[in-house]
């Protein structure tokens, strides 16, 4: 294991491919895995997450890694459904997450205006100053694809409107997360996760 | 996609070869397009499926979603085109032939990568779908209409869908609107509006009376005729709000 590669939490789901491509495009590579050691000790943690958020919190208990994400003292990234395993809790079969930020997820309601999921090109306004964010417009587009999300709360440093405001990017400590995919997100995404790497 | 080129026909007939995949894919990302699609139109007449290999090469250089479609019959075809890094999966003929394939698809990736295709062509009784619309001889009338599957398709549990306007396809006349407005009424999933985009205008008309959530072009772009940084740099002085 070389300690400067970054571990990827594998959640189970699919579609990893794109995310590591773009790691590979900034000159880094992600390793897929649920080994404790290697997630310890990599440099930096990617908590990706495509599927529906019970069932990935019973990956993660059943790889034995809810107890050890909140302790992981390097920088961690949780994207999309890895956005919201950060939180409390997820309405979505009433699962409850690793709880390192409070809130809950919610469904988004349809409406003949706003379809769900929510899945497209959406505007990221910045709620407070972060460096994850520098170099990235005030209002830039990022892509989205997701039915749930989280309010705008004390730890969220950028929003975005889709019938309510809510958390586009939020940051706590090491731990920071985006509800869209910056692997998919064009130079703003690449941006963002450069950002994060240099970390 | 057509035994590996990207091909593009009129009216779903008389295909020309447009050029490479690789080449197209990188063009279209630089130019500013949001989404790409890939059809490989053999793929379900000839009742096998897409060599996906070339997927994994696409993936590598894009940094925008890209859907793929062409003979996704099971979760196992689904699953190997999602792992060669495509974030959604579209189909058709195969959602026709056996419908609770699109709530197998959702159950197990989400609605958000279930992308269903539908073809559809104005008959003297109405909109009826389609299959088998890569191949002119194969092509056949599948007994359903339009209105119902698309109610269908969205209980099943399908996230997005792509209206293919068979009358409009390739000859760039502009979208049916009349159509897509209907179809609108009835979807409460996003709704890509696709065939018969000619000029810039065609683009402005779909999205103001179709309220369409994105549209698809193939022979504008591949030609050139229409460059898509200019066209979106049109829309948003139409008001269009799209992607800077």
């Amino acid at each position: 294991m070389n300690p400067a590669d970054i571990a990827l939490i594998d959640g189970g789901g699919a579609n990893i491919a794109s995310l590591q491509f773009a790691l590979a495009r900034l000159g880094r590579t992600g390793v897929l895995t649920t080994d404790h050691d290697i997630i310890r000790a990599a440099q930096h943690v990617i908590l990706p997450g495509v599927g529906a958020a019970r069932d990935a919190m019973e990956r993660l208990e059943r790889a034995g890694l809810v107890d050890i994400i909140p302790t992981l003292s390097q920088p961690v990234l949780g994207i999309c459904l890895g956005l919201q395993l950060l939180f409390d809790a997820s309405e979505e079969d009433q699962a409850r997450c690793l709880g390192i930020l409070p809130g809950t997820a919610t469904l988004f309601d349809a409406t003949p205006e706003l379809t769900v999921p929510h899945m497209g090109w959406n505007r990221v306004y910045q709620a407070r100053a972060s460096g994850l964010l520098e170099g990235v417009a005030d209002g830039a587009h990022f892509y989205f694809v997701h039915s749930y999300a989280l309010p705008v709360g004390e730890f969220t440093i950028g929003r975005c409107d889709y019938g309510r405001e809510f958390s586009a990017v939020v940051e706590r400590d090491n731990f920071v997360a985006t509800q869209f995919h910056p692997e998919r997100s064009g130079t703003n995404g690449a941006r963002l996760l450069a950002n994060f790497l240099a970390r | 996609m057509r035994d590996g080129q990207v091909v593009k026909g009129v009216r779903f007939r008389d295909h020309v070869v447009m050029g490479d995949i690789m080449d197209l894919a990188a063009r279209y990302r630089e130019e500013g397009a949001d989404e790409l699609v890939f059809y490989d139109i053999t793929a379900s007449p000839d009742g096998r499926s897409v060599d996906r290999r070339w997927i994994n090469r696409v993936a590598e250089v894009l940094d925008i979603p890209f859907c793929v479609a062409g003979g996704i019959r099971s979760i196992a075809d689904a699953e190997e085109v999602l792992n060669f890094g495509a974030d959604k999966i579209s189909i058709n003929s195969p959602a026709l032939a056996r419908p609770d394939l699109i709530g197998e698809l959702a159950q197990r990736f989400g609605t958000q990568c279930v992308v269903v295709g539908i073809d559809s062509r104005e008959e003297d009784d109405g909109y009826r779908v389609y299959q088998y619309t890569g191949d002119p001889d194969k092509t056949k009338h599948s007994g359903r209409l339009t209105g119902d599957w698309v109610r269908e398709v969205q209980e099943r549990g399908a996230g997005e869908i792509v209206l293919n306007c068979m009358n409009q396809d390739g000859v760039r006349q502009g979208y049916d609107l009349p159509q897509l407005r209907q179809v609108r009424e009835q979807c409460t999933i996003p709704l890509i509006a696709s065939g018969g985009a000619g000029e810039m205008t065609h683009f402005a008309d779909v999205f103001r009376a179709a309220r369409v959530d994105g549209a698809l072009a193939a022979s504008v772009f591949h030609t050139a005729a229409i460059n898509i940084a200019e066209l979106k740099q049109y829309l948003r002085g139409q008001g269009v709000e799209i992607r800077e």
